[in-house]
């Protein structure tokens, strides 16, 4: 009898603070998750109707820097397919949408209007108007962030299907 | 109600309701310290007082810091620099006794691992303190987050970064540690309260585990030899300390200690006041950029040879091998499985291994600081295979050791 009541109170006493603990450490992970503030601000939306032709915009997406460009009708005629394979179209319009660190050492680059390509003052490395690395060190393209296409305007931080149909042909990063 | 005497003095209240007499003869008095050994078996009060002035510098310290992202960088270089009275002094204590201690505890584990002293008994001896390494090396790396410049954003990139887990791409798991997508105010103040207060109470923790293991097996002396603790200090206690092998910690090998720690002490001061540069990178005189990333982002010089285990290969393997890297010290009490107590030189092929080992990290270390080009990349790939051929042979070569 005695036994059994002991044997009781045991496992009571483990069953409740098991639970307990459990509980804590949920709790315990969840403090340390990002607030919704931090979330929200890791979305933002650009309206890229706006943009003028063969102008780079800079955009600012979670601490980093997006390049934005609206290509010319004779800048498109010109790509070859890997290069227009890269374009977001919105509209008809093709845009460059790229995270704007070079992929060499993280420098930014900067756009030559003449050229229309990126010249990165670090280490030389270049990039063509679709963000493709023309010129050594760099090892790849500029990266394009998860983005979603809504109308005119750009969610970046949201994966859209353009985003993802690029994502599965292995060209965003 | 226990019944109590009234005491005479006040050692004996405290000892009759602390019981310090008794303590006192466990810990010091009738601790016993074998005479065969030298300057090398003071490391670990060097390291003890290296500890305690890290916190007494850190004290002072967290009087002026401002764990804000906006505040942080000139707290330390403005406020505490410029302004408070000796903060200076206190910073250089600081920055100088983090990168000293690393070089303390290297010296005191291949001590260790020379002399033996990881194995019969003396085991967790062994794995507390390579814990303390690790706890040492969370805390250094959070309190380099501190200053927020550029070398402590970017180092903070990286390294959690590698939680990413390269070709698994975590990167849940990464914001989750950041608390942020990129390292902003939610990461400086975790990392904060890590430095000052979760990593400072598991050190003391594991401080104490050290001790307390160190206790019962006592310290390994110069020949690996076994010593009758009981005979010995019956000699000591009858007054016979000459023919006695052993000594009390306290106070005959306390100031033995103590010398040893003075010698240093005057050697760290130097350091301090005459040489402090090489424990402040000049990248991070710059502040926190976020769009500008430093030129060659490269960890201070205790973390160098594993960094130069993980960079010589590809995202994936580099992961894996760091990964090795970090535990495999751990695991030595169980890789050597030679029974041989004795230093390193009277054991065959374990001789070879050691000073390669020691070498080879010697090599890392030079080459982690070095770009990773041409001449440079290749030593560096080379060495960081022959680290971790030199862990898979240790089971096989101690294996064949002739017993002694």
């Amino acid at each position: 009898m005695n036994q059994t009541r002991r044997g009781f109170m045991g496992k009571a006493f483990g069953a409740v603070a098991g639970v307990g603990a459990v509980g804590a450490l949920y709790a315990m992970k969840r403090s340390w998750d990002p607030l919704p503030s931090v979330k929200a601000a890791g979305f933002t939306t650009i309206d890229i109707s706006a943009c003028a032709e063969n102008k780079l915009i800079v955009e600012k997406w979670r601490g980093k820097p997006i390049f934005v460009l609206r290509k010319t009708a004779e800048m498109v005629a010109k790509q070859d397919e890997a290069e227009t394979a890269r374009d977001v179209i919105v509209d008809g319009n093709h845009y460059l949408i790229a995270i704007g660190l070079c992929t060499h050492l993280g420098c930014i680059p900067a756009y030559r209007e003449a050229k229309t390509d990126f010249k990165c003052a670090c280490h030389g490395g270049e990039f063509d108007s679709s963000g493709i690395n023309t010129k050594a060190p760099p090892p790849s393209p500029l990266v394009i962030p998860p983005f979603k296409i809504n109308g005119t305007t750009l969610v970046l931080g949201e994966s859209g299907p353009e985003y993802t149909k690029m994502k599965e042909a292995g060209i965003v990063a | 109600m226990a019944h109590f005497e009234k005491a005479n003095s006040l050692n004996e209240w405290l000892d009759q309701r602390l019981g310090v007499n008794t303590l006192q003869r466990v810990l010091a008095k009738e601790y016993w310290i074998p005479k065969d050994i030298n300057f090398l078996w003071a490391m670990g009060m060097v390291l003890a007082i290296t500890f305690g002035i890290l916190l007494i510098s850190g004290i002072f310290l967290l009087m002026y810091y401002q764990p804000n992202v906006d505040l942080a960088f000139d707290s330390v270089n403005y406020t505490i620099m410029q302004e408070v009275g000796f903060g200076w002094m206190w910073r250089h204590v600081h920055a100088v006794a983090a990168s000293v201690v690393f070089l303390i505890i290297y010296i005191h584990m291949f001590t260790g691992i020379y002399y033996g002293s990881y194995k019969k008994g003396r085991e967790l001896i062994w794995i507390s303190g390579m814990l303390l390494f690790v706890a040492f090396s969370a805390e250094a790396f959070s309190g380099y987050m501190l200053p927020w410049g550029q070398m402590s954003y970017w180092a903070g990139m990286v390294i959690t970064n590698l939680f990413s887990m390269g070709s698994l791409e975590f990167n849940g798991l990464v914001e989750w540690i950041r608390g942020d997508y990129v390292p902003a105010q939610a990461f400086l103040d975790r990392f904060f309260m890590l430095h000052v207060l979760l990593i400072p109470v598991a050190i003391m923790a594991l401080i104490g585990l050290h001790f307390g293991a160190l206790r019962l097996p006592h310290v390994n002396n110069q020949n690996g030899e076994e010593i009758d603790f009981e005979e010995e200090a019956a000699k000591y206690k009858s007054g016979n300390k000459a023919a006695s092998k052993v000594i009390a910690f306290a106070n005959d090998f306390m100031s033995k200690d103590m010398f040893v720690v003075a010698v240093y002490l005057v050697f760290f001061f130097y350091l301090v006041f005459w040489n402090f540069e090489f424990a402040m990178d000049p990248v991070n005189f710059d502040p926190a950029n976020g769009l500008v990333t430093p030129a060659h982002i490269y960890p201070e010089w205790y973390f160098l040879w594993s960094y130069e285990i993980l960079r010589p290969f590809d995202k994936n393997i580099g992961l894996i091998a760091f990964a090795f890297a970090q535990v495999i010290f751990i695991l030595l009490p169980f890789l050597d499985r030679s029974p041989n107590t004795v230093p390193a030189n009277r054991r065959g092929l374990f001789k070879y291994w050691f000073w390669a080992m020691l070498l080879d990290m010697i090599v890392l270390t030079a080459m982690g600081k070095l770009p990773p080009q041409g001449i440079f990349s290749t030593i560096g790939y080379v060495a960081a295979l022959v680290f971790i051929g030199l862990w898979l042979i240790l089971p096989i070569i101690t294996k064949l050791e002739k017993k002694l």
